[in-house]
């Protein structure tokens, strides 16, 4: 034992001094939901995306609270209603040291909508868009219809290299053989279900980012995530479950950051079916849909205690809402605020409404999808049961949940009447939540995709298309604050709150909360 | 035995296909993926596209027929999450939940048969009591909490290993294991343990009752009387006869811990093949459940294949009965 002493002293401080020194540039970070994939469009969704940031840069960089900036291109501006000028920079250079160019966003603009098998492909946000490379460093995109939203559609495509990535398939970004980007980090190492190794690129055109490596490891499960950050194995982990937030701003090794997110939690109203199939009276039988009364979808917001919901179900971790985006936001309403609680005017307008012994509903809500969505969905059916809406709360997986919701009834409709649900504007402004929750389900238009009340009124349905051909932005933000306005004093849907995102980290580490939820390395600063 | 083995491998052939349909009409019964994996931002255009990207608009029972007719050339169809062939997927995650399963196979039999024979050979002793009574909570406490609070113990509190993940790697013969390197193991330590827990149990309790029954059994009485040495009488006389219950326990246990480690690999995020079938179930990637459950039902068969052979080994009235047969 005495002649170990010593020994095990040395290796200590080997040891110690080695991971002193790495880990002051080495960072790990613990997901909750692992990317699909390296290559940056095969899944057009959060936790691939957050993944493509740090590896492929886009022309256009939303901030922390999704503000655009510029990224490849150094300025954009529309030139005439149709067509829009992108100038890009110019001395950028892709990972394998190749130059940037014009060439290199056609090439991926054609690849991006197109990728094999992809589970959710970027079509959305290419499709109707024609580029024209006019030199190297100037590009033009053309629509057909004014487009408005062309600096947010272009933010999300991330830029490949068209030398790399031609012929190039997900398998050859996995294996790190085409994943050649522009971005703060450069592709290290992928063990898909373990690992993601990213290392810093020493050539990045935009501020250099603090860490030389930075590893990923997805943790789905949620005690074993914080548990991993307690005990000194993670620097940064994201998605803090509520429950541990309170003991964790406890813990004087650890630092959490929490932000509001473009997130809005709301019920969604069947405005359509005269016979609902989840409304009946009290005695059990049929009754014409009530929902349909605006003064019932008043009663039923009134009824509802945000306050209660915030402090008790979310912890104190979450805003009330009033409208679809949280302050902050372009196109916000300025005179939307959430409504109160009040439960003798609620009583009142349901017995206006003829009901004043109230009737019978469910309320439908998945249970893994949002912060305590299960609870939530609860504490609603008890405060509308207390109204006098009996209410019954059922709560499922959300790979069953959504379907149906979307479209499990006869022909693809909708199969509830009376749901909780969320949404996330990834624009950073009201037009992605109004177009796919509010305006009138139109298949061929590509509206109301996620209008799972059927919600139809022909004065909103307007006042969005309007805004969505408006290219002046104060014109267009003047319209989406009306036509939310217009939607909501409808009470088309009914928000309860924004939800609020919580990151954790060892002290001394310091990260901006992003509204898109995103985890990003280059954002982590030590202070 | 070869008729037996044909038998057992027809049989087997059934199974194959029952388990085929029961998986394939069962997810699809739940719902299908487009759902969870598309951008909610994605217009109704681009939701058909990818259902009809992945073969869903299909009626049921001709995706069944595709799906069979790719099963013939060695293709269990590609997963809808991550795009690549199912097979891959499985085999990428098969060596980590493998070293895994044999760990705490090895853990459970070395500590769990000598503890039991010692429970079996002096059961009144207060250290047998204790032995006994640490098996009831091997058994009793839900493995998900046993290994929170391995974590919350050794990891967070103790900071003497590491709270969660599979440790570095080397390639052997171009498989990667972690239990070549010290980082691994230590990685490997707590959710081997875990795994362990319950067969661990499960061993000593078996161990032991065989030997409370063997010990009064008249070759033992008769070894002996001849004067054998005890080593000799327990190692030897009493150990070939009580193995037989436990090697059949331990090989079902072990395919069922290879297969459905799931609790385990979620809580230490351990990449294995158990935390792959419990986040393709929660996305209903059909392909990858279905080539999953196909390949366990290959493994169980094998396994008791493997069993009945070691039984002719072990128990020489095994082989006897089997050529009368």
């Amino acid at each position: 034992m005495k002649i170990l002493k010593p020994a095990a002293a040395v290796l200590l401080a080997v040891s110690l001094g080695l991971s002193g020194a790495a880990s002051a540039k080495d960072l790990t970070i613990g997901l909750r939901a692992e990317p699909t994939a390296m290559d940056p469009h095969f899944h057009n969704l959060g936790p691939n995306n957050s993944m493509s940031m740090h590896m492929y840069s886009s022309l256009i960089l939303p901030d922390e609270k999704q503000r655009l900036h510029p990224g490849l291109a150094t300025s954009w501006k529309a030139i005439n209603p149709l067509t829009w000028e992108f100038k890009l920079r110019k001395g950028v250079k892709f990972h394998d040291g190749s130059p940037f160019t014009a060439d290199d966003v056609i090439f991926t603009f054609k690849r991006a909508p197109d990728v094999e098998g992809s589970p959710s492909s970027f079509a959305i946000y290419t499709k109707g868009k024609t580029l024209k490379k006019i030199d190297d460093y100037t590009l033009h995109i053309s629509t057909e219809q004014p487009y408005p939203l062309m600096p947010n559609d272009v933010s999300t495509i991330y830029i490949i290299s068209s030398e790399k990535g031609t012929g190039a398939k997900t398998a050859d970004y996995n294996s790190g053989k085409a994943a050649v980007g522009t971005g703060p980090f450069k592709f290290k190492e992928y063990v898909p279900g373990d690992r993601i190794v990213l290392e810093r690129n020493e050539d990045y055109w935009g501020p250099k980012p603090e860490w030389t490596k930075v590893t990923f490891k997805p943790i789905k499960s949620d005690p074993s995530r914080v548990a991993a950050l307690l005990a000194g194995d993670l620097d940064v982990i994201e998605v803090v479950p509520t429950v541990d937030i309170e003991r964790l701003k406890k813990e004087p090794k650890l630092a959490l950051s929490q932000g509001v997110s473009n997130r809005v939690i709301y019920l969604h109203i069947d405005h359509q079916r005269d016979a609902s199939p989840f409304v009946k009276a009290k005695d059990g039988s049929a009754i014409k849909n009530p929902l349909k009364d605006k003064r019932v979808r008043e009663a039923i917001s009134k009824a509802i205690s945000r306050d209660l919901i915030v402090e008790k179900v979310m912890e104190g971790v979450a805003i009330k809402a009033g409208q679809l985006l949280p302050e902050g936001f372009f196109g916000r309403s300025a005179i939307l605020k959430p409504v109160e609680y009040d439960p003798k005017g609620a009583k009142k307008l349901l017995t206006e409404a003829g009901f004043p012994n109230g009737f019978k509903i469910t309320i439908h809500g998945p249970n893994d999808r949002y912060i305590n969505d299960s609870k939530i969905a609860e504490a609603v059916g008890q405060m509308l049961t207390r109204l006098g809406i009996e209410t019954e709360v059922v709560t499922m997986p959300r790979s069953v949940y959504f379907k149906r919701a979307s479209r499990g009834g006869p022909d693809g409709t909708p199969e509830f009447s009376f749901i909780l649900v969320g949404w996330g504007s990834g624009t950073g402004e009201p037009s992605s939540a109004l177009k796919a929750l509010l305006h009138t389900y139109d298949k061929a238009k590509g509206f109301g995709t996620a209008n799972r009340g059927r919600y139809s009124n022909p004065v909103v349905d307007k006042m969005i298309e309007d805004a969505l051909a408006e290219v002046d932005d104060t014109k267009r933000a003047a319209l989406l604050a009306k036509a939310t306005e217009t939607a909501l004093e409808d009470f088309g849907i009914i928000p309860l709150h924004y939800q609020v995102n919580t990151w954790g980290a060892r002290k001394g580490l310091k990260y901006k909360a992003r509204t898109d939820e995103r985890t990003l390395a280059h954002e982590i600063f030590s202070q | 035995m070869s008729v037996f083995i044909i038998r057992r491998l027809l049989q087997s052939l059934l199974v194959v296909v029952v388990m085929s349909w029961i998986v394939f009409f069962g997810v699809n019964v739940v719902g299908d993926p487009v759902d969870t994996l598309i951008n909610p931002e994605s217009d109704q255009a681009e939701i058909e596209a990818t259902i009809k990207r992945f073969g869903l608009d299909k009626p049921i029972h001709i995706q069944y027929l595709y799906f069979v007719e790719n099963a013939f050339k060695g293709d269990l169809g590609k997963s809808f999450i991550f795009g690549e062939p199912a097979l891959k997927l499985i085999a990428q995650r098969m060596p980590a939940t493998m070293e895994l399963a044999v760990a705490s196979l090895l853990m459970s039999v070395i500590i769990g048969i000598p503890l039991g024979v010692y429970a079996g050979l002096r059961p009144d002793s207060k250290i047998s009591k204790t032995i006994m009574a640490g098996s009831i909570l091997g058994f009793s406490l839900p493995s998900f909490w046993v290994g929170l609070m391995f974590i919350m113990v050794f990891a967070v509190m103790l900071g003497w290993l590491p709270a969660t993940g599979r440790g570095d790697t080397v390639d052997l013969l171009g498989v990667p294991v972690s239990f070549l390197t010290w980082d691994g193991l230590s990685h490997m330590f707590l959710p081997a343990l875990n795994l362990a827990l319950f067969k661990f149990s499960f061993v000593i309790r078996l161990t032991r009752a065989g030997t409370k029954e063997a010990i009064h059994q008249d070759y033992i009485k008769f070894a002996r009387a001849k004067g054998l040495s005890n080593n000799r009488v327990v190692l030897v006389h009493l150990m070939k006869n009580i193995l037989i219950p436990i090697v059949t326990v331990i090989g079902l246990e072990f395919g069922n811990t290879i297969a459905f480690s799931v609790v385990t690999e979620t809580v230490f995020a351990w990449p294995g093949m158990g935390k792959l079938l419990i986040d393709s179930i929660q996305l209903l990637d059909r392909p990858v459940v279905v080539a999953y459950l196909m390949m366990i039902v290959l493994i169980f068969i094998v396994i008791n294949l493997l069993v009945d052979i070691l039984y002719s080994i072990l128990d020489p009235r095994v082989r006897v009965r089997d050529i009368k047969a």
